[in-house]
């Protein structure tokens, strides 16, 4: 615990410091200074994926996680970014993951960001899907908060088949499964 | 005490540039150029003891766009890496730094952009001061044809001598099989076209490019181990003009003469210059600045008239150069990048075969 | 160290707020500018290079602004470099600043960081969604809070660890005049019962937006000894300088004690001559953006073994009265200007040196740690600073 008796004064600038030079036109006093200007500026970017990501992504159209694999270590990344990081060579192979995993790590968020941020407060997840070697992340409903834990088992909840698109949103959010939980020991390195 | 250490590029690879490349993201474009630079001498990542890339987060559109591309270096275990938010030849001059200051012998540069997402003049009319310049939304082609337009009203170029560099540069390209645009119609053809910013016509302006590359760095007996002729890094060095474009003379290129000047340009003959030069009326000042003669054959890779893609295309000058030195093409070049408007900010290197 | 040897023998800030409405741009980098040439007993014209760096462009909505700041920053006819390396950019700017003078390249180099984040919307800046990847709704807190937690689970810390570290940089921030945040009236229980944003993070234990510059003058050793006889205040010599990057998601990486943090850390004592940073470190300045970092860091640095850095914090020894007292100046848990946030924390801990810190001045400091990461705790900058000449 700190000192109760913590000095509370707030130290004042050392004298003599650099000032802005005082305007030299008569009738233009600093206190007139424009304080903001309003440029309003607007692009507009065409973005794409790239290969790998097209890949996952039209595996999420058709319910399917479409991991992908180090060629020379066999990790499985989801989502895919085209790269092993660890080897910086292309990941070619395409791994069909379930739809089911354990929670890595999570945080409990009382502001969310966004248009598809649910209702606060919700529990922003780290899924490690079976097989897979990173975490991707998620909401994870259907739970008390209080009972949320690093270990616990949980399953993707799709949005309706006809609703599928070669989106995350087609995962709506992840739900506890009944399964026992996994030591947490065994998920550090992927979260 | 002066930089000491012996550097010199051994290892350049480039991708082959087009107009855009939508089925693949950046680290999928730059990934096989880096591999490329490294398989060449037989290198991985761990034979390398810094890194160094150039990027923009704004042709990307993205924040923090580079950090993703470090997927392609294959970083883990960690390793020493900058970024600089500038073409690749400057990252590549904070590798020289970080060799000259005894912290690495070897280094692995990149820099690449994709400028098809983004409408590229208009993104880099974001580059302009924000409160006189910017809102007005002048393009990067618009504030080269004022430059052009200085010059041509100075008596320094006309039409007809752009016309000539855009041919010259294109048709070298034929011979560069990276090249964006290679071969071009004859001169009066180019000249019956219609202008895009007068006097600007489009055969004046560089191409709009998705592209990248990578140059490996390393000191002394290493360089000579990877390269059968490294091309060593004789001097370098960069400078900047003034943003105020109104009190520039824009016919002129003060930071161009006093880089070449201290990277020590006249100290011999040029064999070989590679000049980042996005107009054509931009190659003649900076000719004049670096004090070329007519004896250096310029751009013989068609320049970034045949392929320009942002924050790669300074970085591919002194890959251009040094492939020239290592084949015995030429023993001694200069390579030239320019950031900013206008050539507001250049870097001019000196490299030479060994002796 | 390798190299010539360099010292910091400038240093300057602005006063750090929300909103600094009263400068533009270049004016906020030549309030910083001015004040650490002036420091360093120097002008515009002794300086042979300036090396600036900052965060995201979007900030400020300026694409590459050192182009537009050339005139203002002096450095017309000179080298201007730009580096960006995430939130370590302060501190690798410092670095890339140094390796201009330890390779003999120049004598006197000026170093800028900074963000003006009122300019924009900063939490756009930093993360605008695109299409196609996975959006995290949670903001930069929602992606750093899970680590803690999962840190909170591995070292069975006590709930409220990071309380006492807000507290402790916010009370020690009342002692820094340039700080952003000055809460006199801050106690335990207004930071235990502050609103909780992302569990276990507390709106008091989450970093400010802000406004500001600082500014360095790094030299040469003639260069130096010359500018301290100027001005009187000594040197603060670099004794080691270290960066460290890994990739954002890589198999087997771990976040909350990153590979690349444990290494830089390492190579950074190693160059300075340090075995024990615990009895040889006087003062750290660390980046701690969320109060929990500061027991994560303070074991991944080597301050503290695996599982206890905590223990540190609670016993007080961190505290400006403690045997390594941490973020005198208040640390960005009071001050947060992302693109400057690191070199505050490496021009810090060269003021320590130079007993330049008034108030929150330690005494005796012989050698300081300054310290930044960035990305996804990925990247990492490190230097140390010292009273004597290596």
């Amino acid at each position: 615990m700190p000192p109760a008796d913590a000095d509370r004064t707030v130290t004042p600038f050392p004298v003599g410091l650099w000032e802005q030079p005082q305007p030299s036109v008569p009738g233009e006093a600093a206190d007139d200074a424009v304080q903001r200007i309003r440029v309003p500026a607007s692009i507009t970017y065409r973005y794409t994926p790239g290969a790998a990501p097209t890949r996952f992504l039209r595996g999420l159209a058709g319910k399917r996680i479409l991991g992908e694999k180090d060629p020379v270590n066999g990790d499985v990344y989801v989502p895919p970014r085209g790269m092993s990081p660890i080897v910086g060579l292309p990941t070619t192979e395409q791994v069909e993951l379930p739809d089911r995993g354990t929670l890595s790590a999570f945080c409990v968020v009382h502001i969310g960001f966004g248009v598809n941020a649910p209702p606060t407060p919700f529990v922003s997840a780290l899924v490690l899907l079976d097989g897979a070697a990173v975490s991707l992340y998620g909401t994870l409903l259907e739970i008390p908060i209080e009972e949320v834990r690093i270990g616990m088992r949980v399953q993707a909840v799709w949005v309706d088949d006809d609703q599928l698109e070669p989106s995350f949103e087609s995962i709506r959010y992840w739900k506890p499964l009944d399964e026992p939980d996994v030591a947490a020991e065994l998920l550090k390195g992927h979260m | 005490m002066a930089p000491t250490r012996d550097v010199a590029i051994v290892s350049f690879a480039q991708t082959t540039h087009r107009r855009a490349v939508p089925e693949l993201n950046e680290v999928e474009l730059i990934q096989p150029v880096i591999r490329e630079a490294l398989d060449a001498i037989g290198a991985t990542i761990s034979d390398i003891g810094f890194t160094c890339s150039g990027s923009s987060d704004y042709l990307a559109g993205q924040a923090f766009s580079f950090v993703m591309t470090l997927d392609a270096v294959g970083a883990y275990p960690p390793i020493q890496e900058s970024h600089v938010e500038m073409d690749g030849a400057w990252a590549l001059y904070e590798a020289w730094l970080k060799i000259q200051s005894g912290h690495a012998d070897t280094a692995l540069v990149y820099g690449y952009s994709k400028a098809s997402p983004g409408d590229l003049p208009r993104v880099l009319s974001r580059q302009l001061d924000p409160y006189y310049y910017g809102p007005l939304w002048p393009d990067s082609v618009a504030l080269a044809g004022l430059q052009a337009r200085a010059m041509i009203d100075a008596g320094i170029i006309d039409e007809a001598e752009m016309a000539a560099i855009a041919h010259r540069s294109r048709e070298a390209a034929r011979g560069n099989p990276h090249a964006q645009l290679q071969g071009s119609a004859p001169i009066d053809e180019l000249l019956a076209a219609p202008y895009l910013a007068e006097p600007l016509r489009r055969h004046d302006c560089a191409p709009i490019t998705d592209g990248g590359a990578a140059v490996v760095l390393a000191a002394g007996d290493r360089a000579r181990e990877w390269s059968k002729r490294p091309a060593w890094i004789r001097g370098i060095d960069h400078r900047i003009d003034s943003h105020n474009f109104g009190a520039r003379d824009l016919t002129t290129s003060p930071s161009t003469e006093l880089a070449a000047q201290k990277a020590g340009v006249a100290g011999g003959p040029v064999d070989v210059a590679e000049l980042h030069a996005p107009f054509t009326h931009q190659e003649k000042i900076l000719t004049a600045a670096l004090g070329l003669s007519d004896d250096t054959v310029i751009n013989p890779s068609g320049g970034a008239l045949a392929a320009n893609p942002m924050m790669g295309a300074g970085l591919i000058r002194l890959g251009e150069v040094f492939k020239r030195i290592e084949s015995g093409e030429a023993n001694r070049g200069v390579a030239h990048a320019t950031s900013g408007h206008l050539l507001q900010q250049n870097l001019v290197a000196v490299l030479e075969g060994e002796r | 160290m390798s190299g010539n040897r360099v010292a910091v023998v400038g240093v300057g800030q602005t006063k750090y707020a929300a909103v600094r409405g009263d400068v533009s741009l270049p004016g906020l980098l030549r309030e910083a500018a001015y004040r650490a040439l002036a420091d360093a007993h120097l002008t515009m014209d002794d300086i042979d290079a300036i090396v600036v760096g900052k965060a995201p462009d979007f900030f400020e909505g300026v694409m590459m602004p050192e182009g537009y700041l050339a005139e203002a920053l002096g450095a017309v006819g000179k080298p201007l470099f730009r580096v960006h390396t995430a939130g370590s950019v302060g501190g690798s700017t410092a670095i890339v600043a140094a390796s201009h003078i330890q390779s003999g390249v120049h004598e006197r180099v000026l170093t800028i960081g900074w963000e003006m984040q009122s300019c924009s919307e900063a939490m756009w800046a930093l993360s605008f969604p695109l299409p196609f990847q996975q959006q995290l709704v949670a903001g930069a807190g929602g992606y750093f809070a899970p680590f803690i937690r999962e840190y909170m689970r591995r070292s069975g810390a006590p709930d409220d660890i990071g309380i006492l570290v807000a507290l402790k940089d916010r009370l020690n921030a009342l002692k820094n005049p340039y700080a952003h945040l000055h809460e006199p009236d801050i106690t335990y229980d207004s930071v235990k019962e502050s609103f909780m944003l992302w569990e276990p993070i507390r709106y008091s234990e989450t970093c400010p937006s802000s406004d500001g510059a600082i500014a360095l003058v790094l030299a040469g050793e003639s260069a130096a000894e010359a500018s301290a006889a100027s001005s009187g205040v000594p040197p603060a010599w670099i004794h080691g300088t270290s960066m460290r990057s890994e990739p954002a998601m890589a198999s087997g990486r771990d976040q909350v004690s990153p590979q690349a943090s444990r290494d830089c850390a390492a190579d950074v004592f190693s160059q300075a001559g340090i075995t024990n940073p615990r009895q040889e470190i006087d003062v750290v300045e660390m980046y701690v953006p969320f109060s929990w970092y500061e027991p994560m860091w303070l074991e991944s640095l080597g301050f503290a073994d695996e599982g206890v850095g905590w223990k540190m914090t609670e016993s007080g020894a961190t505290q400006m009265t403690g045997d390594l007292p941490v973020n005198c100046s208040g640390g960005v848990l009071s001050t947060n200007p992302i693109g400057a946030s690191g070199m505050i924390r490496f021009g810090e801990a060269a003021m320590q040196v130079r007993g330049q810190a008034g108030d929150h001045q330690i005494d005796g400091v012989r050698r300081a740690l300054g310290h930044a990461y960035g990305g996804a705790a990925q990247f990492f900058a490190m230097w140390v600073v010292g009273s004597d000449k290596p």
